[in-house]
């Protein structure tokens, strides 16, 4: 599978479906027509910004300057400096875009599952279920971060259920924790895990699992040897729709966590607006976005040519 | 919503409405409408796990909506934090706090234009990917799957660091300008399927009854592409509407709505972003239930 | 641009059409010619390159080579949309977002005729679907979509009407009543109708000519009693129905029939059913020509006898009983006997000779390969 139709996969049901073999035309200019006006405008706003970005990530203070101006240069130190300064919050990142993931895959699965299979032939129930999911997508994201906010902190009532069932101890708190940030991140991205594997059990024929079970196996076998190897596609990119904004969102670890749960996206706001370190920031943009492709590329081989299991 | 990147999956969500009338393929002979026969058989512990586990889920997902919600009515006074009693006094004057609406109508602005310049766009690089084999058209498949698979922090620096070189002062059009860069690869993406999903017989039968390649476009390919490309103006227009990283980076003294509550968060903010937030909310929920009741309403018609 | 007023259909003339596609032939040097009026059938194998040459009538494709002409028009470079030629796609192809009645008057809207909600109704009616006129094609079943893609065929009057293996998505009754209507409607309405198919009998049923097409080429063209009583290739003998075929040396010619020795055995064909009269030759024989003979029955008069040989498989089908005969030095020869009497007539393990008359024997090229045109098993749709 390549990358595109993994991250391609969920969106509208087009990846996998054996779309019928459209009889390609052979390019007569039309093509090219089509492609230029939007390829152009990705042109000149993505690739040029990229390697403006690639390019200020070498610059050099002026010397003697004031803060924020800099001269072009091949400083290649800016990216050691950086990533000795800030691996903690590289690391970080991706440690807790990786459990965000994990988790949301492991509460978002059920869901489309429960959506998807059991469900099936109750359109209304099901319409409803796939509403509440979608659901989220209609507040702003900051203002239910927020909500998060409040719920979790030390004077609010959940916390003091929780305390008081014993899950957590007098003087423990949730707000402004590690946790708090990874859950805020498991719950912001849950509707983009669960949503694709929703589309591609929804397309699972029930009499797969129908032959599965003819053929022997029971419900988990069932389950593991048809219906998860089938759902993997939806899996790959739900993982991806997850992991790739998590590892860069710096707004649940500014309102959810504290000094010590930094990640990496809220460094490079603070280098490019709190002090002006372009250089800096642009380097830290540069090494997430490789390591993130890198990552990216790897698990879509993986994915694409082992079997889960 | 935040990640731009998780937003294909709404496409997915949407897609779900029109999902049953994508072609006019024989209709199944198939069951899959029956609802699902239980073996007779003892009751298992097994089949009542994951249906309590997903009510869970769900309870999750929709507690800070619900807080969200109200808190739009609560008398809050300067900071919506504690509730201290229910009001209409909000809903009755959601402009009532400074530069609530300002900011709320930029976002519709912005998005506005960002949708219908990223929707077009997008919509012809979709038709060219799909319909064409050309030299490219790997690169181009790649180029649009870059910008999806760059986090917000990434995108957003790099605009900046673009802006920055070329002297240009961030404000409401340099916002426009990234906003339509990051919704064009989600447009692409889903009309891409439902271009796909279309049978290529279906314009060999329009020229072979007299129409042109361009009546032929305009009179069927473009009537059955219009769902997807409604999903995609939809999708473009959430997108735009609530990203909040991007828009941070490339806004200068320019506020839209997601940068007013982010703004205002640490001073306390205003019971009328509850307000918008909720109003959103319900009209987005209203037309998603009115597509599924319509769409809903045309199955049991057909069958 | 829309060509011939086609009242009464055109002539269809392949000229010498070639279609390759990366190099290879689909079409290989294809010359036909298909009279006005007439109701003809492209009969093939899947890959034999029908559904191509259909293509390349319709202007979906351009011949690589040759000329298409319709009503004498030259139409080989015009495009699609240009021709006066109609097609029933094989999966219909309705517009899902059109009513039953646009869908039918949506050629008749695109080159402005007059009316074209009035004789769209006159098409449906046509195919007795007058009343599902506001219906869209998905709330239709297999049958009504392919009628409604019939009229929206028909509708335009035009100078051929292509058909797609139109029926291949139906059941088999439905298929037989479709077999039925449709012959009946190219015969109300005349016009010139090339239906493409791999169903031999649906061929053979429908239309006045049928021409047998294997790998880009016309193996045989006739009438359906022609291709079956008479075919020239063994990929007809066996495409058509099924042919005993046996390898065999001519022995003795230039009178009015060919002897034949086949494994010892000396057969007469008459003159004018072999394809060769000298060298080596099949001798074809259609089992239900076939008559066993038991010990001491007499052979009937001009007849060809091979055998003894074992009756190894009897299966009883309703109408025919059908018997494999192990013959030694000839293999095995399917015999289908009417079952006038009632009850198998022959034992399992008995030991029959085989007589059919001579004017029933054909001869082939015995350079033809025996089991061309045999449909194997695992490509049997």
């Amino acid at each position: 599978m390549s990358i595109v139709s993994a991250l391609g996969h969920g969106q509208g049901g087009g990846g996998t479906s054996p779309a019928v073999a459209a009889p390609r035309r052979r390019a007569r200019g039309g093509a090219y027509l089509l492609l230029a006006p939007g390829i152009a405008y990705l042109g000149l706003f993505f690739v040029i910004p990229v390697v403006a970005l690639l390019v200020t990530s070498l610059y050099v203070p002026v010397p003697g300057g004031e803060v924020g101006q800099f001269a072009p240069a091949f400083e290649w130190r800016n990216y050691t400096a950086a990533l000795a300064t800030y691996w903690p919050q590289l690391v970080r990142s991706f440690a807790y875009a990786f459990v965000a993931t994990v988790a949301a895959l492991a509460i978002g699965y059920p869901m489309a599952y429960v959506i998807a299979v059991r469900a099936r032939g109750r359109p209304f129930l099901q319409g409803l279920l796939l509403v509440l999911v979608i659901a989220p997508f209609f507040t702003s994201f900051i203002l239910r971060t927020i909500a998060w906010k409040q719920i979790l902190a030390d004077e609010s009532f959940v916390v003091s259920a929780i305390r008081a069932v014993g899950l957590l101890p007098p003087d423990g708190r949730l707000t402004a924790t590690g946790f708090a940030v990874v859950a805020g991140l498991t719950y912001n991205f849950l509707p983009f895990m669960t949503l694709p594997i929703y589309a591609n059990l929804e397309r699972l024929d029930p009499r797969m699992l129908e032959a599965g079970a003819d053929l022997y196996a029971d419900g988990p076998t069932t389950f593991r040897r048809v219906t998860l190897p089938l759902s993997l596609p939806g899996v790959v990119s739900g993982t991806l729709l997850t992991f790739i904004p998590a590892s860069g969102d710096f707004v649940n670890s500014v309102l959810l966590g504290n000094t010590s749960t930094t990640m990496i996206g809220q460094v490079v706001d603070s280098r490019f607006f709190k002090v002006s370190d372009y250089p800096t920031a642009a380097a830290l943009s540069v090494v997430l976005m490789v390591a993130i492709l890198v990552l990216v590329i790897a698990y879509v081989r993986r994915a694409g040519t082992e079997e889960l299991l | 919503m935040s990640g731009g990147q998780g937003a294909g999956a709404l496409a997915a969500a949407v897609g779900v409405a029109d999902r049953t009338d994508r072609t006019a393929a024989p209709a199944p002979l198939g069951d899959r409408g029956r609802p699902r026969r239980r073996s007779p058989g003892r009751w298992r512990l097994g089949d009542a796990v994951v249906p309590v586990f997903a009510a869970l889920a769900f309870l999750y997902l929709l507690v800070p909506i619900a807080y969200t919600v109200a808190f739009s009515f609560n008398d809050a006074g300067r900071t919506n934090l504690v509730w201290r009693g229910f009001t209409l006094e909000n809903w009755a004057n959601p402009c009532g706090a400074p530069a609530v609406c300002e900011a709320f109508v930029n976002s519709l602005q912005v998005g506005a234009i960002a949708t219908v310049a990223s929707t077009v766009l997008g919509t012809l690089v979709a038709l060219a990917l799909v319909r064409y084999r050309f030299r490219g058209r790997t690169l181009a498949n790649l180029l649009i799957f870059l910008p999806m698979s760059t986090p917000e922090v990434v995108l957003g620096a790099a605009l900046l660091a673009q802006f920055l070189s070329l002297r240009i002062n961030p404000g409401f059009g340099t916002v426009v300008v990234s906003h339509i860069m990051f919704c064009i690869s989600f447009v692409v993406v889903t009309v891409k399927a439902r271009v796909a999903s279309l049978d290529p017989r279906l314009e060999e039968a329009a020229a072979d009854l007299y129409a042109s390649s361009w009546q032929a476009f305009w009179r069927v390919t473009f009537p059955l592409l219009v769902p997807g490309i409604l999903a995609a103006a939809l999708l473009a227009f959430s997108l735009s509407f609530d990203d909040f990283i991007i828009t941070n980076f490339n806004s200068g003294s320019f506020t839209t709505f997601p940068k007013f509550v982010y703004v205002s968060a640490t001073r306390g903010i205003p019971a009328q972003a509850n307000v918008i937030g909720s109003a959103m909310f319900g009209l987005a929920l209203a037309l998603v239930v009115a597509v599924q009741v319509v769409s809903a309403a045309r199955r049991r018609r057909r069958t | 641009m829309a060509g011939p007023d086609a009242r009464s259909g055109a002539d269809l003339v392949l000229d010498r059409v070639t279609k390759e596609f990366a190099g290879v032939p689909a079409v290989d040097d294809l010359s036909l010619t298909v009279p006005a009026g007439s109701f003809f059938a492209l009969l093939g194998p899947s890959g034999c390159g029908k559904t191509t040459t259909l293509r390349m009538v319709a202007g979906l494709e351009r011949p690589s080579d040759g000329r298409i002409l319709i009503g004498g028009d030259d139409v080989t470079h015009t495009r699609a949309h240009q021709r006066p030629v109609n097609t029933v796609f094989q999966s219909y192809a309705l517009f899902p977002h059109l009513t039953v009645l646009e869908n039918v008057a949506f050629g008749l809207r695109r080159r402005r005729e007059p009316d074209p909600l009035g004789r769209a109704r006159q098409a449906l009616e046509l195919v007795e679907l007058p009343h599902l006129a506001e219906r869209r094609p998905n709330q239709l079943s297999g049958g009504q979509q392919q009628r409604v893609a019939l009229a929206r065929a028909v509708v335009n009057n035009p100078a051929v009407l292509l058909l797609d293996e139109p029926l291949g998505a139906l059941d088999l009754k439905l298929r037989r009543q479709m077999q039925v209507e449709l012959k009946r409607i190219q015969t109300e309405v005349g016009l010139t109708f090339v239906h493409v198919t791999h169903d031999q009998e649906e061929a053979m049923t429908m239309a006045d000519t049928v021409a047998v097409m294997n790998a880009g080429r016309i193996e045989q063209l006739g009438s359906p009693a022609e291709l079956y009583e008479m075919p020239r290739t063994a990929f007809v003998a066996n495409f058509l129905g099924q042919s005993n075929l046996l390898r065999g040396t001519v022995v003795e010619n230039g009178g009015a029939l060919v002897g034949v020795d086949v494994g010892g055995a000396r057969v007469r064909v008459p003159a004018e059913r072999a394809v060769r009269t000298s060298g080596d030759v099949l001798v074809g024989v259609r089992p239900e020509k076939l008559h066993l003979l038991r010990d001491g029955e007499a052979v009937p008069d001009d007849c060809n006898v091979v055998g003894p040989g074992r009756v190894t498989d009897v299966s009883f089908t309703g109408v025919s009983t059908q018997y494999q005969v192990e013959v030694p030095a000839l293999g095995t020869l399917g015999v289908f006997v009417q079952n006038l009497l009632g009850g198998a007539a022959v034992g399992l393990g008995e030991q029959v000779r085989l007589a059919c008359a001579v004017r029933h024997t054909f001869a082939l090229d015995g350079d033809d390969d025996v089991a061309s045109g045999v449909v194997a098993l695992d490509e049997s749709a």
